[in-house]
């Protein structure tokens, strides 16, 4: 299967590789998938407390190159936004960026799910500081 | 300096021999005849080097000239096999044996006989991948017309037990057929010494040309009739009517003489090589886990799983290297290797896994470069890797609960 020179620079490349401290109350995990899949991904994000914007963003994944390519894409794409823009990155503008064919859509979605579930991780931890 | 990209991929296919490809280019060109033209110079020669040929693949596996029917490749030996005895003998009985790490080309005839009426049990294996010989006696009944248990498997390299196989099929009265696609020419492999009564051979494999392959089908004690499976002018004794290849099989034949020749010098150095790869990686890398027996295995196979390391990605890290994966993501069907998972291999390690297939082309230099690559791949890998990180950290994996609902 050939990669897109895209899915290639990121896979080479991989933006934002590393961890953040799960702890911390301004960061939120998301790990999604399943190694029986073949894919795991696991994104994080530090948000910052006074402007609320997403400052920092870490991914590792477990995966094809196009998994890989996803999830570190997704961690470029939500640095620097509020968590209602990030909520909105769509699995199909991942596809389209990386140009993924169709045997590969399963990526984007795990990571635009990564996005999803870093968030809620995020927002339980305030919900429960906030009672 | 090594040429790059490196092939190690030599149960997909194998490079031509260049010896090999001197003997067939006068076939390509001046010597075009059908080899079935009785009557003139043109046919006369195209005949002598197909019977030279089939004396010389005959040779490799210990048979009789008379006994070779050629075909086109190992996947219609297999169909002709488990076909044509299915249909010949009917009236005998309805029951197949084979096993669940046959290739397709097996398993999708069995499939299909299924469908017209036929049984087939589908023997399970080992974390080995070798068949419980006990579970075979107890799956002969009267009614066992075939049992089809192929030689060295094609992703693991495990060789069963052949001889034995064979032994008892003769002793219960059953036909035993081989696909010996991946053993011949790579493993000492005599249709008589391992009771063998029908045999699929293929000439790619063993650095002959692609689209040429034979069917070994014995003539006495026992006399194995097959029903075809194509019709037409008769040709093959009548099992396998086509005009010949004839510069395929001359290439065929020009490759099993030199397979014979120098199988005992090459698989010697396959083993050499192959066990250099492997100790190389088992020395640098933990958690990498070989699939399939060890002992019982083709010289030039390694297949190996590199946990927490997903097939395709490093697949991509070496991409200057050709080897194959069992990973979902390197076939179009998303579902892992149906021969890992029947040795047992979860399906986690067998997202991991890789073939190498070593070939008489491949040098040292060539396997001491794939071993570095790998080596750095995986590494660089598992930094990426969620799964490494919480192995590291002391996290039982089968014990975290996965959200798959994507999945």
């Amino acid at each position: 299967m050939a990669y897109s020179d895209k899915v290639i620079d990121h896979y080479n490349n991989p933006r934002n590789v590393g961890a953040l401290p799960k702890e911390d109350p301004n960061v939120g995990t998301g790990l999604v998938g399943a190694p029986e899949c073949g894919d795991v991904m696991k994104l994080q994000i530090k948000v910052n407390e006074q402007s609320g914007l997403i400052e920092d963003a870490k991914f590792k994944t477990f995966g094809c190159g196009s998994a890989i390519a996803s999830s570190s894409l997704a961690t470029e794409w939500v640095k620097g936004k509020t968590l209602t823009e990030a909520l909105a990155i769509k699995n199909t503008d991942i596809v389209k960026e990386l140009s993924l064919p169709p045997v590969k859509i399963h990526c984007s979605v795990l990571a635009e799910d990564a996005i999803k579930a870093a968030i809620s991780d995020w927002k339980k931890k305030h919900d429960n500081n906030g009672k | 300096m090594v040429k790059l990209p490196i092939y190690m991929d030599n149960h997909a296919t194998t490079p031509l021999d260049p010896r090999v490809l001197d003997a067939m280019m006068p076939y390509l060109t001046d010597r075009f005849g059908n080899a079935a033209s009785r009557n003139h110079k043109f046919g006369w020669e195209a005949e002598e080097a197909v019977e030279e040929g089939r004396k010389q693949i005959a040779a490799l596996i210990g048979a009789d000239p008379r006994e070779i029917v050629i075909t086109s490749g190992a996947t219609e030996s297999d169909n002709l096999a488990v076909k044509g005895v299915a249909l010949m003998y009917r009236e005998k009985g309805d029951h197949i044996i084979t096993c669940v790490t046959e290739h397709k080309a097996i398993l999708d005839t069995c499939k299909h006989l299924e469908k017209e009426g036929f049984r087939v049990t589908f023997l399970p294996v080992g974390s080995n991948g070798l068949i419980d010989l006990d579970d075979l006696r107890k799956a002969i009944t009267d009614k066992t017309i075939l049992i089809s248990i192929m030689t060295a498997n094609n992703e693991v390299g495990v060789i069963q037990d052949v001889k034995d196989i064979g032994k008892i099929a003769r002793e219960r009265g059953v036909l035993f057929h081989t696909d010996a696609v991946q053993a011949a020419g790579k493993v000492p492999f005599n249709v008589n010494e391992m009771n063998v009564d029908i045999a699929s051979l293929s000439a790619h494999k063993v650095y002959g040309p692609k689209g040429v392959g034979a069917l070994y089908v014995r003539r006495r004690n026992p006399r194995v009739l097959l029903t075809p499976i194509i019709d037409g002018g008769g040709h093959e004794r009548g099992m396998r009517s086509g005009t010949l290849n004839v510069p395929g099989i001359v290439g065929f034949g020009r490759a099993a003489q030199l397979a014979r020749e120098e199988l005992a010098t090459e698989s010697a150095e396959m083993f050499r090589l192959r066990e250099k790869l492997r100790t190389t990686l088992e020395r640098e890398l933990d958690e990498i886990y070989i699939n399939g027996d060890l002992q019982k295995r083709l010289p030039g196979n390694l297949n190996m799983s590199f946990a927490y390391v997903e097939g395709e990605s490093l697949l991509m890290g070496i991409n200057d290297v050709a080897v194959s994966s069992g990973s979902a993501c390197t076939s179009a069907s998303l579902e892992p290797s149906y021969v890992l998972k029947a040795l047992g291999v979860g399906e986690d390690l067998a997202h991991t896994s890789i073939r190498f297939g070593i070939g008489r082309f491949n040098t040292e230099e060539e396997v001491d470069y794939v071993a570095n690559r790998v080596i750095e791949v995986v590494r660089r890998l598992r930094e990426l890797s969620p799964l490494y990180e919480m192995a590291k950290e002391g996290i039982d994996l089968k014990s975290v609960h996965w959200a798959t609902e994507t999945n």
